[in-house]
C-alpha cells in the first residue's frame, strides 16, 4: 500500500489543527483509489474540505460518488491513499510507513463524529422516531437516556417535527423520513456530515422541506459533504462544487466557476443534461 | 356493461343517491348454510356415537398419568425448541459469516440432520451404546437414559430447521439498516441484538409458531424410545383396558388444547413484532 504523507502519524490522534497557521482541513482526502473486484471505482481521488463549508459532489451515475462518501466514514475501505477527518486517520493507524487498520471498536468510535444520511433514510422501522434518534448517544456514545432524549426533542422540534416523536418511519411522508435521519445523525453532535443523495428518492414536492433544514445547518457552520443533483441548492449553498467522472474528480471550484463557466468538457456534457 | 344498467344508474344529475345498496351474495350463504349443516350432523354423530365413550374420556381426561405426560410432552417441547433455535441461530450465524470453514460446517450440519428421519436419529442415540460403550468413564446407558436421548434428538434434529427458518430472517433485513446502524457507531452485538434481531423476527414468528406446533406433536414419536410423554401415557392405559379409542381422544383433545393456546399466543408476538409495520395496524 502506498501511503503518501500522512498528517497524525502514531495513534492518528486528532492534533491541534486551528492553532497553527492556516486550519488543518477538516476532510483530507489523499490518493484514494478503490475497487470492487476488477471494477475500479475511484482512480486516485484528492479532495479537501475545510471546517464549517459545504462542499457538493456532482456526477453522473456510476461515477463513485457514493463510494467516495462511503469510504470517509469507512463504510468501504480504501485499496490505496489515506483519508483523515479532523486530524485523525479514518480507519487506520500509521505506524513508520504502514498503515494498520484499526479495531472494530476504534472504527466505530470515529464513525460517531460522522454523521451520514442515506438516500433511503434507513431509518429503523421497529422503532418509534424518538428511538430512532436516541438509540445511537446511548448505545455508543453511553450517555444517559434522559438528556439523550430531551436533545432529541430539541432537534426534532429544530427539524419541524416535534410531534411526530412517538411515530413509526412508516407513518411518515418521506421528507418527513429523510428530516427525522438528519436528527438522527445530528444527535451523534458529528464534526462532519456526509448526504449521499438525501433528496433522490423522495416525490418532487418534499424536496424543497429536506434541502431547507439541510441549509439550515449550512448556515450554522456545520461541516458537510452532500451528493446531489439539485444544481440550485449547490449554487445557493456550497462553498465548492466538486465534478466527479469514472473514478476521478474532473474539476473543482467556487459554485460560480463550475457551475457557469466550467472548464472541462465532460462537466459542461453533464450540467447541460441536469440544467 | 350493458344499457339496462347504465340508464338505472343515470339518475338526475342533481340528485345524490341516498345510500348504497351492497350486491346480494346468494351464492355465498347457501354455501355457508350447507358447510353448517354438513358440519353439525359430523359434530352430532361423533358425540352421539357410543364407541366414542365419552364417559371413558371423561374419567381419564385429568388422571394423574395423564396429566404427567402432557407435562413432560410441554416442558420438551419448551427445552427442544429453546435449545433448538440457539442452536439453530448460531448454526445460521456460522452460515452467513465470512469464515468459510464455518460456512461449509453449518452447511454441512443443516444438510445432514435434515436428511436423516427423525426416528432414525432417535433409534440411533438409544444405541449409541453399541458405538462408545463408555463416555466420560460412565457407561453410556447410565448416562443417556430415554429421556435424554429424546433431548438431544430432537434438538439436533429442530436445530437444522431452525437455522434455516433463522437464516431467512435474517436474510430479510434491508442491507441498508446494518449500515445505518454501522454509520452511527453501534456495536456489533447491538446491531444485531436492536436492529437486526426484531427485524428479523417478523419473518421468523410464523414459521417458528408452526414449528412450535409441530414440536409440540412430533414429540409424541418418542414413545417408540419408552418416554411417558403424552401420548405415550395413554399408550400405557389402553394396552391394559384396551379402550384405545376414548384413550386417543383424551390424547387428542389435549393437543388441541395445547395448540389453541399457542395459536392465540403466536397472534399476539407476530403482532409485537409486526409494530412499526403498515400491515400490522
Ligand atoms: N458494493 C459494491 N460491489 C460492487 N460494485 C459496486 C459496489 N458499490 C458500487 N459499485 C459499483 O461502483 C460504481 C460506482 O458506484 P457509486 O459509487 O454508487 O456511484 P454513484 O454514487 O456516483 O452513482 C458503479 O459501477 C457501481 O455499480
Ligand atoms: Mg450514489
Amino acid at each position: 500500500m502506498s501511503a503518501p504523507t500522512t498528517p497524525a502519524a502514531g495513534t492518528g490522534t486528532a492534533t491541534d489543527g486551528t492553532a497553527d497557521g492556516p486550519a488543518a482541513p477538516m476532510v483530507d482526502v489523499r490518493a484514494v483509489h478503490k475497487s470492487f473486484g476488477s471494477l475500479e471505482v475511484l482512480k486516485g481521488v484528492d479532495l479537501e474540505v475545510r471546517a464549517g463549508e459545504v462542499t457538493v459532489i456532482l456526477g453522473p451515475s456510476g461515477s463513485g460518488k457514493s463510494t467516495l462518501l462511503r469510504t470517509i466514514n469507512h463504510l468501504e475501505k480504501v485499496d490505496q491513499g489515506w483519508i483523515s477527518v479532523d486530524g485523525s486517520l479514518v480507519g487506520y493507524r500509521r505506524s513508520g510507513d504502514k498503515l494498520y487498520e484499526l479495531r472494530e471498536r476504534e472504527i466505530l468510535k470515529q464513525r460517531t463524529r460522522i454523521g451520514f444520511v442515506f438516500q433511503n433514510f434507513n431509518l429503523f422501522p421497529h422503532l418509534t422516531v424518538l428511538d430512532n434518534i436516541v438509540e445511537a448517544p446511548v448505545s455508543a456514545l453511553k450517555r444517559s437516556r434522559k438528556d439523550v432524549t430531551e436533545a432529541a426533542r430539541r432537534l426534532l422540534d429544530r427539524v419541524g417535527l416535534a410531534d411526530k416523536a412517538d411515530a413509526y418511519p412508516k407513518q411518515l411522508s418521506g421528507g418527513q423520513q429523510q428530516r427525522v435521519a438528519i436528527a438522527r445523525a445530528l444527535a451523534l453532535e458529528p464534526r462532519l456530515l456526509l448526504f449521499d443523495e438525501p433528496t433522490s428518492a423522495l416525490d418532487p414536492e418534499l424536496v424543497g422541506e429536506v434541502l431547507d433544514v439541510i441549509k439550515d445547518l449550512a448556515h450554522q457552520g456545520t461541516t458537510m459533504i452532500v451528493v446531489t443533483h439539485e444544481i440550485g441548492f449547490a449554487r445557493e449553498v456550497a462553498d465548492t462544487v466538486v465534478f466527479m467522472d469514472d473514478g476521478r474528480i474532473v474539476e473543482q471550484g467556487a459554485p460560480g466557476d463550475v457551475l457557469d463557466a466550467p472548464k472541462h468538457e465532460r462537466t459542461r456534457a453533464f450540467l447541460s443534461k441536469v440544467l | 356493461m350493458s344499457s339496462h344498467t347504465l340508464t338505472k344508474v343515470a339518475a338526475p344529475e342533481d340528485a345524490v343517491p341516498s345510500r348504497i345498496v351492497p350486491r346480494r351474495r346468494t351464492g355465498q350463504w347457501t354455501a355457508a348454510g350447507l358447510v353448517l349443516i354438513l358440519l353439525g350432523l359430523a359434530v352430532n354423530s361423533v358425540a352421539r356415537n357410543e364407541a366414542f365413550q365419552w364417559d371413558v374420556v371423561g374419567d381419564y381426561f385429568t388422571s394423574a398419568s395423564v396429566l404427567r405426560g402432557l407435562g413432560l410432552t410441554l416442558w420438551l417441547t419448551g427445552l427442544v425448541m429453546a435449545l433448538g433455535f440457539a442452536l439453530g441461530a448460531l448454526l445460521a450465524a456460522g452460515r452467513l459469516s465470512g469464515n468459510p470453514v464455518l460456512r461449509a460446517v453449518s452447511w454441512g450440519y443443516v444438510w445432514l440432520f435434515r436428511s436423516m428421519p427423525i426416528l432414525v436419529q432417535l433409534l440411533f442415540w438409544f444405541n449409541i451404546g453399541a458405538l462408545y460403550p463408555t463416555l466420560f468413564g460412565v457407561k453410556t446407558v447410565n448416562l443417556l437414559g430415554p429421556v435424554t436421548v429424546a433431548i438431544i434428538g430432537l434438538t439436533l434434529h429442530e436445530a437444522a430447521y431452525a437455522a434455516e427458518v433463522v437464516r431467512g430472517g435474517i436474510l430479510s433485513v434491508d442491507r441498508g439498516q446494518i449500515e445505518a446502524a454501522e454509520a452511527l457507531g453501534l456495536s456489533r452485538w447491538r446491531r444485531w441484538w436492536k436492529i437486526v434481531l426484531p427485524q428479523a423476527m417478523r419473518s421468523i414468528v410464523p414459521p417458528a409458531g408452526n414449528m412450535l406446533i409441530g414440536t409440540l406433536k412430533g414429540t409424541s414419536i418418542i414413545s417408540v424410545i419408552a418416554v411417558q410423554d403424552l401420548l405415550y401415557s395413554v399408550q400405557l392405559v389402553y394396552h391394559r383396558t384396551y379402550q384405545v379409542i376414548p384413550l386417543l381422544m383424551v390424547a387428542t383433545l389435549w393437543y388441541i388444547i395445547v395448540t389453541s393456546v399457542l395459536s392465540v399466543g403466536q397472534y399476539y408476538v407476530e403482532r409485537h413484532y409486526g409494530r412499526g409495520s403498515e400491515r400490522a395496524r
